[in-house]
């Protein structure tokens, strides 16, 4: 009797794990993958070939990112979302860090500088110990696993001018941008991801998914120089809530915008020390957007 | 020589009327275009459509303070009339429909309107927004279809954003910030309709013969139907779903 009650209980787990809902809209094959395999990167002179990194993914990559590159490695369950975010499905071809517009595929240098920083707050270590050879072959490896870059050119990248010099006029300028385009919904009116909004995101798969928390000490997904910062709210960061705010911030309002953003951010900053100066107040949700 | 002249005359006479000929023949054949209409029902009583909560934003609530918002996934009319149903030609193979307006999706309290927006694959359409509180516009295609999802900030006055799709697919959208905020992209091949809140719609501009149409709903499904089309002449497809 105690042994069959334990095969059912074990059958029904079984059943309960394969009923599990695959979190994925992808369903490729390796046999459809395989056919991709000349694809290749260009980083600056260097040629990045997909054949060529067969061995360092399942040296470094596989245990994550899973041979089908779906994001299903055997590691990945222990990845828990909010706090940490599952692997990329590399099947989709939909990115975070981007130079190019939302919609459109990054370019080979995106996936090469997201491959050579890293990401913060995640499982995603910095990868800049392995050779600029290896890393653009790797580059047209994470290509090759999805049909678009067959079908589609990678978009053109935004245009970022020139940083302009940090001003108290700018910074204050920067804390209008914030306000009016809202910005405090998600990521608080202090920048400590405590928004209105912070706690109902999920990400494009249905996954909860944190906004960003500019006050902890960490550092941006997509890279901490204020370029970085600019190309994050710019382009959107695709397969999460954050959108691309291209149509609705001038390039001029962008840069205050980033100087106003450094203000919250834990690490020291001329930014930081002139808000202090400034004595400025955090936006008010419940004012007219005009008396923020 | 004089002959000659004729001739070429003759020729270039013969040339002329048969471009007129078919140039008319097309008109024709456009006058002859017949539609489909009917009436889409919902069987039995309509269920309850929960109550929205959007007190996460005060502009929102503000918006329903008198007329409080319910989801939308079934809204029915007089009669049993089911509204956002898309009806569309599953095996069209004519050429891509012809319209004179832009589909238009709006921002509106803190909900979508229309609640479905059907367009023809390749056609452009238009969000925009009315309300004072951002959103952002995320629809979420499948991307193996071609289609591309994408994702962009609404602020107050934001300007409207015009995109298209490459390929037919029921696309869900949504706005992150406010997590309530469910609709549908229904990207269908040739021509389309969408039922009013009475259920009833015609598909214009539908070249004579048989055909499959189909109607889809959010939540019940697809069914379809075959039609006839005679030159000139209006075809019924009546449809009724039963709630899942």
């Amino acid at each position: 009797m105690r042994r069959t009650l334990g095969m059912w209980s074990l059958l029904l787990g079984a059943a309960a794990v394969l009923a599990l809902p695959s979190a994925s809209w992808a369903q490729l094959t390796t046999v459809d993958i395989q056919t991709r395999i000349g694809a290749e990167s260009h980083i600056g002179n260097i040629t990045g070939h997909a054949k060529d990194a067969a061995l360092p993914y399942r040296r470094y990559c596989v245990g994550c990112h899973g041979p089908l590159g779906d994001g299903n490695g055997e590691n990945a369950p222990y990845m828990q979302p909010p706090m940490y975010q599952q692997p990329r499905d590399f099947q989709l071809g939909i990115f975070k860090c981007r130079s190019t517009p939302t919609g459109t595929l990054p370019t080979d240098q995106d996936l090469f500088d997201a491959i050579t920083r890293g990401f913060d707050r995640s499982n995603m270590p910095q990868w800049n110990t392995l050779s600029k050879q290896e890393r653009a072959d790797l580059v047209a490896w994470v290509k090759h696993f999805s049909p678009r870059w067959a079908n589609e050119k990678p978009g053109t990248p935004i245009t970022i001018p020139p940083e302009p010099e940090v001003t108290p006029e700018r910074i204050k300028a920067g804390r209008d941008v914030f306000a009016r385009v809202q910005c405090w919904k998600c990521h608080g009116v202090q920048g400590m991801a405590n928004g209105p909004s912070a706690s109902t995101l999920t990400d494009d798969l249905g996954r909860p998914i944190a906004a960003f928390n500019f006050t902890d000490g960490s550092r941006p997904k997509c890279g901490d120089t204020d370029q970085d910062i600019y190309r994050i709210f710019m382009t959107g960061l695709d397969g999460t809530p954050m959108p691309s705010f291209a149509d609705n911030i001038k390039p001029d309002e962008a840069w205050d915008l980033v100087f106003y953003l450094r203000t919250f951010m834990a690490q020291k900053s001329r930014e930081k020390e002139i808000a202090k100066g400034l004595g400025l107040k955090p936006v008010d949700p419940n004012a007219p957007v005009a008396q923020q | 020589m004089k002959n000659r002249y004729n001739s070429a005359v003759v020729l270039s006479l013969i040339v002329l009327v048969c471009c007129a000929a078919l140039i008319l023949g097309q008109k024709v054949s456009a006058a002859g275009e017949g539609k489909i209409t009917g009436t889409v029902k919902l069987d039995g009583a309509a269920p309850h459509m929960r109550g929205i909560d959007m007190s996460k934003d005060p502009y929102c609530s503000k918006a329903h303070a008198t007329d409080p918002a319910h989801l939308e996934t079934y809204v029915t009319g007089a009669n049993g009339g089911l509204a956002n149903v898309v009806l569309y030609i599953s095996d069209w193979s004519g050429p891509a429909q012809v319209t004179t307006a832009v589909p238009v999706f709006n921002q509106k309290n803190c909900m979508y309107t229309p609640h479905v927006l059907a367009m023809d694959v390749g056609e452009t359409f238009k969000v925009e927004t009315s309300d004072q509180t951002a959103h952002n516009i995320h629809p979420n295609p499948n991307p193996m279809t071609g289609n591309i999802p994408w994702n962009q900030s609404q602020p107050p006055g934001a300007p409207p954003v015009e995109k298209s799709w490459k390929a037919p697919e029921f696309i869900d959208v949504k706005c992150n910030i406010h997590p309530w905020m469910h609709g549908y992209f229904a990207v269908v091949k040739g021509p389309y309709a969408t039922t009013d809140e009475n259920g009833s719609y015609t598909i214009n501009n539908v070249a004579p013969g048989s055909y499959t149409v189909t109607a889809w709903q959010e939540a019940a499904g697809t069914q379809a139907q075959k039609v006839t089309v005679a030159a000139g002449a209006s075809a019924t497809a009546d449809f009724t779903f039963k709630a899942k």
